[in-house]
C-alpha cells in the first residue's frame, strides 16, 4: 500500500463510484471530497453506495468554484486525512471524479515504488510558459481577486483594471517564487506533509486565498520549497483547448488514450460507456513498463486548435466566413492567371497543360459560360459552367474552383472581354494568384477577325479602356498577387524568357529549358492594323510600340529577331 | 437596428401566441419531458413514408421527445404519430404559408415546452449529422457547445439525390434513405452575410445548379440553425434559417477560424417528390411568391436525373468534414 488517492468530486457520482471501486480493488486508500454545492440527498446516497469499501474516507466539504481557493482548501483537508489515517501511504495522487485510470493500478504503484522520493507535479515559473489564457500571468500573483470570474465578470475586470491603474502590487511572502502547473499532481508524503505542517502555512494560505486560480499554483509553488526531487510533469493526461477549457474524451478516443501510455486521463465524458468498460473492466491487460508519453498525441490537439483559430484557408462554409482581410488568402492554393497569352499564341492552353502538367482552363469568366478545361460543363464539386450562376457571386465561384481542385494547380485565362469587373480586385488582392499579362494582346483576335472596321474600332476602344482600368488595379498598392506585365511589343521581342520564368514559377521546371514553344499567331500586318486604328482616331497604346512595317517573324530560339523594336 | 429587431421579435412571438388557437391537441405526452431533455419540433404533412426513419435517427442521437404539428395529412401520418410513446401531436388544417411555413405554430410550442431545453427544429426530410455523430450522441454535443458558451449550432442543408430519374426506384418505409439518395453537390455553394440578422445566407447545391441556374437569386436557402438552447423569448424569423435575437445567428467565425458545425441531409428527392411536385404547385404553400416557382415544379414533375459526373457519393461524415461542408472546429 503505497499510493493514496484523493478524489475531488462534484458531479456524475455513478462514475466517481465506479472509479473509486477500481482504485480500491487494487488496495489504494481513498479520500473523497465532494463539492458543497452537491445536494445533501445525492451526497448521502453517494456515501452509502461506497459504504462497503474499506479505506474510503470523506473529507469535510468546501464550496469549490472554479478559480477560487475552495479547491485548494478541499485538497488540504483531504490530504490531512490521508496522511493521518493511512500511515502506509507514500505517494498521494490527486484525481477528480472525471479522471479515468488508463493502465492497471498496479503499474502505477510499481512505477511510484521505483521512484520513492520523486514528486510528480507540473511546476513552472510564469515567465517560462505560454499557458495562461487571457493575459493574467505574473499579475495573478500580484493583484487581488476577491470577485468571482464566473459570476461577477464585470466586477472582476473592473477591479483588475483599477488595481493596474493605481499600480497596486501585492507583496509575495517570504520571497517564494510563484510556480504554476497542472492541478493534478502526485506528491510524496514527505513533501505534502511539509507543505501542510509548514509553520508559515497561515501566511501562505492567506496570500494564496487572493491569488487568481490558486489550485494551479499553491502546491506547485510550495512543493518547490521542500521537494527533494521534482519531476515537472503531471501523471494525469489532461489537455486544454485554446480557451483554457479541458478537452473531453469520448468513446472514439479509446485508441488515442491507449497510445498515450498515461496512467490517468481527464476529463472523461460521464456517458462514455465504452471507455469506462475498456479501461476499468480489463485490468488484466498486459503490463507495460513504458513511460507515460502524452507527447505522442499532442499533434492531434495542436491541429484542433489550429483548425479552430486559423481554419482552412480558402474555405467558406456555414461556420467559417472570415471578414475581408482575415481570410488568410481568398483561395486555398496557388493558381495562375494568364491574360493575353491565348490571344497571342494559337495553341497556348494545350501547350501549357503539356509543359506544366497543370489544369488549364480557358476564359472561366467569359460572358457566355465558364470555359472549363477540355470543354467540361461541370467541374469538381459540381461547379457549373453557367455564367449567371458564376456572376451571381464570382468570388465564391473562384474560391470554390480552387478549393474543389485542391492538389492540382489551376491555370486560367482572363481578358478584357470577360466579365471581370466584379472579380479583378479579388484576384489582385489574393496572394495565391500569379498573374501574367501581355497587355494589348486583345487586339490580335480583332486583327484576325472578319468584322467591319468601324465595329473593330469601337470594340478596340472598349477593350483598351477595360484593360487599362484593370492594369491600374493590378498595379495598385493593395494588390498582393504576383503580377507580371509585359506590353505586347516587349513580349514578342523575346518571348522565351518570360515564358520560362512563368513555367519555373509554376514549379514544374525541366532542367534544359523549354523543349517546345507555343505557336505565335501570324502578326504580318499587325503594325499596319494598329496604324489604321490610329488613323481612325483610336490610339492603341497598351501593346507598346509596333513599327508599321514588319514581316512575319518566328519566335523560335537561336534565330535572329527579324526586326528590332526601336 | 437592435431596437427594431427587438420589436420584430416581439411581433413574431405575439403572432405565435395568436396562432396557437389553430392547433388542436391530438396526443399530449409532454408530461414525460424531463429537465435537460433534448426536444425535436417539427411540422409535417403526409410524411408517413419518412417518419419511421426520421424518428429512429433522432432517437438514436438522443432526442427524448418529439413535438409535432400535423398540417392536414391525408395519409396515415397522424395515426402513426399518435401511437408513438415519445411524440406529442397537434393538428391543424390552417394554412402552412400563413403560419410562416409552420414556424408560428412551432414557436408557440417552443414557448410552452422548449424553454431551457436544447431544441431541434427540423422538417421530416431533414436528417441532422455532425462530426462524430456516430460515437457521440446529441447530449455530448450540446454539453460541449454549452461549455463553450454557444447556444446555437449551424448547419448546411445538403440536397441528396439518386442517380437516374428521381422516381426510378421506390423507397420503402423504414429503409435508410441514403442508400439511394447517396449523391450530392460538393462545392458549389455561395454565401452572403445578411446585414440585418447577421446570419449567413447560403445558396447553391443541386437545386441551384439544375433549377435556378438562370435566376440564382431565387435559389433556395441552404443554411439552417436547427439546434438552439431555447428561451421562451426566442423566435425563428424565416423557417429555421435565422432567428432572433440575432446573436444566435453567429454560428460562424469571422476571424478565419472554423467553428463546430453540422449538416442536414435533405431527403427531399425520394421518389415521391415527383407526384408531390404536382400537388405542391397547386397548393402553392411552400414559397412566398409561389408563382415564380412553377417552372421548378414543372421540371420536377418530369422526374429529371439530377446526377452529374462531378457528383460526390456520400461515404461518411469524415468525408463531408474533409470536403469542408462541415467542420469539427476544435471538438476532436
Amino acid at each position: 500500500m503505497s499510493v493514496g488517492i484523493i478524489m475531488l468530486v462534484h458531479t456524475a457520482f455513478d462514475r466517481a463510484e465506479q472509479v473509486a471501486r477500481h482504485w480500491s480493488a487494487s488496495g489504494c486508500p481513498i479520500v473523497i471530497h465532494a463539492d458543497k454545492n452537491v445536494p445533501k440527498k445525492s451526497y448521502a446516497a453517494f456515501i452509502k453506495a461506497l459504504s462497503d469499501l474499506p479505506d474510503v474516507r470523506f473529507a469535510k466539504r468546501h464550496r469549490c468554484e472554479w478559480g477560487t481557493w475552495g479547491l485548494v482548501a478541499a485538497t488540504q483537508t483531504a490530504s490531512k486525512i490521508m496522511l493521518d489515517q493511512f500511515p502506509d501511504v507514500r505517494h498521494v495522487y490527486l484525481a477528480s471524479g472525471s479522471c479515468l485510470p488508463l493502465r492497471p493500478v498496479q503499474e502505477l504503484i510499481d512505477y511510484l515504488t521505483e521512484r520513492p522520493h520523486t514528486d510528480f507535479i507540473e511546476s513552472a515559473t510564469t515567465a517560462d510558459v505560454p499557458w495562461t489564457i487571457g493575459g493574467l500571468d505574473q499579475e495573478r500573483f500580484t493583484l487581488r481577486f476577491p470577485f468571482s470570474w464566473r459570476k461577477n465578470r464585470f466586477l472582476f475586470d473592473r477591479y483588475v483594471a483599477f488595481q493596474r491603474a493605481i499600480g497596486f502590487k501585492r507583496r509575495i511572502p517570504n520571497g517564494i517564487v510563484p510556480h504554476m502547473g497542472s492541478q493534478w499532481w502526485c506528491l510524496t508524503r514527505q513533501t505534502l506533509s511539509a507543505i501542510l505542517e509548514d509553520p508559515d502555512r497561515q501566511v501562505y494560505d492567506r496570500y494564496f486565498r487572493k491569488v487568481w486560480i490558486p489550485d494551479e499554483s499553491y502546491f506547485q509553488t510550495l512543493s518547490r520549497l521542500y521537494s527533494r526531487q521534482i519531476e515537472s510533469r503531471s501523471l494525469t493526461l489532461s489537455k486544454f483547448d485554446y480557451q483554457g477549457k479541458p478537452h473531453i474524451f469520448y468513446d472514439d478516443h479509446l485508441q488515442l488514450l491507449r497510445r498515450s501510455d498515461c496512467f490517468v486521463a481527464r476529463k472523461i465524458w460521464p456517458f462514455a460507456n465504452k471507455l469506462y468498460d475498456a479501461f476499468l473492466n480489463d485490468a488484466a491487460g498486459a503490463m507495460k513498463q513504458t513511460e507515460p508519453n502524452p507527447g505522442k498525441i499532442d499533434r492531434i490537439f495542436a491541429k484542433a486548435v489550429e483548425r479552430r483559430v486559423r481554419g482552412r484557408p480558402g474555405l467558406y462554409m456555414q461556420s467559417r466566413f472570415p471578414v475581408e482581410g482575415r481570410e488568410n488568402g481568398l483561395t486555398c492554393a496557388q493558381y495562375s492567371v494568364f491574360e493575353g497569352f491565348s490571344d497571342l499564341f494559337e495553341n497556348f492552353e494545350p501547350w501549357l497543360a503539356r509543359v506544366t502538367g497543370t489544369r488549364v482552363h480557358g476564359h472561366i469568366f467569359a460572358p457566355e459560360r465558364a470555359e472549363f478545361s477540355d470543354g467540361q460543363t461541370v467541374m469538381n464539386g459540381a461547379l457549373c459552367d453557367s455564367a449567371t450562376l458564376r456572376d451571381y457571386n464570382p468570388r465564391a465561384f473562384l474560391a470554390s474552383l480552387i478549393w474543389n481542385t485542391r492538389g492540382e494547380r489551376q491555370c486560367f485565362q482572363l481578358g478584357p472581354r470577360d466579365t471581370m469587373k466584379k472579380i479583378e480586385w479579388d484576384i489582385a488582392k489574393d496572394p495565391n494568384a500569379q498573374i501574367s499579362v501581355i497587355s494589348g494582346a486583345w487586339a490580335v483576335p480583332l486583327f484576325k477577325s472578319n468584322k467591319n472596321f468601324s465595329e473593330i474600332r469601337q470594340e478596340a476602344a472598349r477593350l483598351q479602356q477595360v484593360e487599362s482600368k484593370h492594369l491600374e488595379v493590378l498595379r495598385s498598392t493593395w494588390a498582393k498577387a504576383r503580377v507580371r506585365i509585359w506590353t505586347m511589343a516587349e513580349f514578342i521581342e523575346a518571348p522565351m524568357e518570360p515564358l520560362q520564368t512563368i513555367i519555373d514559377e509554376i514549379g514544374k521546371q525541366s532542367q534544359h529549358g523549354l523543349a517546345e514553344v507555343p505557336k505565335m499567331a501570324d502578326l504580318t500586318g499587325f503594325g499596319q492594323f494598329l496604324q489604321n486604328l490610329k488613323n481612325q482616331g483610336m490610339h492603341p497604346y497598351l501593346m507598346g510600340d509596333f513599327p508599321v512595317e514588319h514581316r512575319l517573324h518566328e519566335p523560335e530560339r537561336g534565330k535572329r529577331k527579324p526586326y528590332l523594336v526601336r | 437596428m437592435a431596437y427594431r429587431l427587438r420589436w420584430k421579435r416581439r411581433r413574431l412571438l405575439f403572432r405565435a401566441l395568436r396562432k396557437r388557437r389553430q392547433l388542436r391537441l391530438v396526443s399530449d405526452r409532454t408530461g414525460g419531458i424531463a429537465p435537460g431533455d433534448i426536444l425535436t419540433f417539427s411540422t409535417v404533412r403526409n410524411e408517413a413514408l419518412r417518419l419511421p426513419h426520421f424518428l429512429d435517427h433522432y432517437r438514436n442521437l438522443g432526442v427524448r421527445h418529439f413535438l409535432i404539428v400535423d398540417n392536414d395529412s391525408t395519409d396515415c401520418t397522424r395515426e402513426y404519430l399518435a401511437a408513438q410513446a415519445d411524440v406529442s401531436l397537434w393538428r391543424t388544417n390552417h394554412s402552412y404559408k400563413l403560419s410562416r411555413f409552420g414556424v408560428d405554430w412551432l414557436t408557440w410550442l417552443q414557448i410552452r415546452y422548449g424553454h431551457g431545453h436544447w431544441c431541434l427544429t427540423v422538417d421530416a426530410d431533414e436528417i441532422l449529422i455532425y462530426p462524430h455523430h456516430d460515437t457521440r450522441p446529441l447530449p455530448a454535443l450540446t454539453e460541449w457547445l454549452e461549455s463553450h458558451g454557444r447556444h446555437s449550432f449551424g448547419t448546411l442543408m445538403l440536397d441528396m439525390y439518386p442517380r437516374g430519374p428521381l422516381d426510378a426506384e421506390t423507397y420503402r418505409v423504414g429503409e435508410d434513405p441514403f442508400e439511394r439518395l447517396c449523391w450530392f453537390d460538393g462545392g458549389n455553394y455561395v454565401i452572403q452575410k445578411k446585414r440585418d440578422l447577421h446570419n449567413l445566407w447560403i445558396q447553391g447545391g443541386v437545386r441551384a445548379r439544375r433549377f435556378f441556374a438562370d435566376r440564382p437569386e431565387r435559389a433556395p436557402t441552404m443554411g439552417k440553425t436547427p439546434l438552439v438552447k431555447w428561451n421562451r423569448r426566442f423566435a425563428y424569423v424565416s423557417s429555421a434559417h435565422s432567428l432572433l435575437p440575432r446573436r444566435l445567428n453567429r454560428v460562424y467565425d469571422e476571424a478565419g477560424g472554423e467553428k463546430l458545425s453540422g449538416i442536414l441531409l435533405h431527403t427531399k428527392f425520394l421518389h415521391t417528390v415527383v407526384e408531390r411536385a404536382a400537388e405542391e404547385k397547386v397548393r402553392a404553400e411552400h414559397f412566398a411568391n409561389s408563382a415564380l416557382y412553377d417552372a421548378y415544379y414543372d421540371t420536377l414533375q418530369s422526374a429529371p436525373d439530377l446526377w452529374c459526373e462531378r457528383s460526390h457519393r456520400l461515404t461518411s461524415w469524415r468525408q463531408l468534414e474533409a470536403m469542408g461542408l462541415m467542420s469539427k472546429g476544435n471538438w476532436i
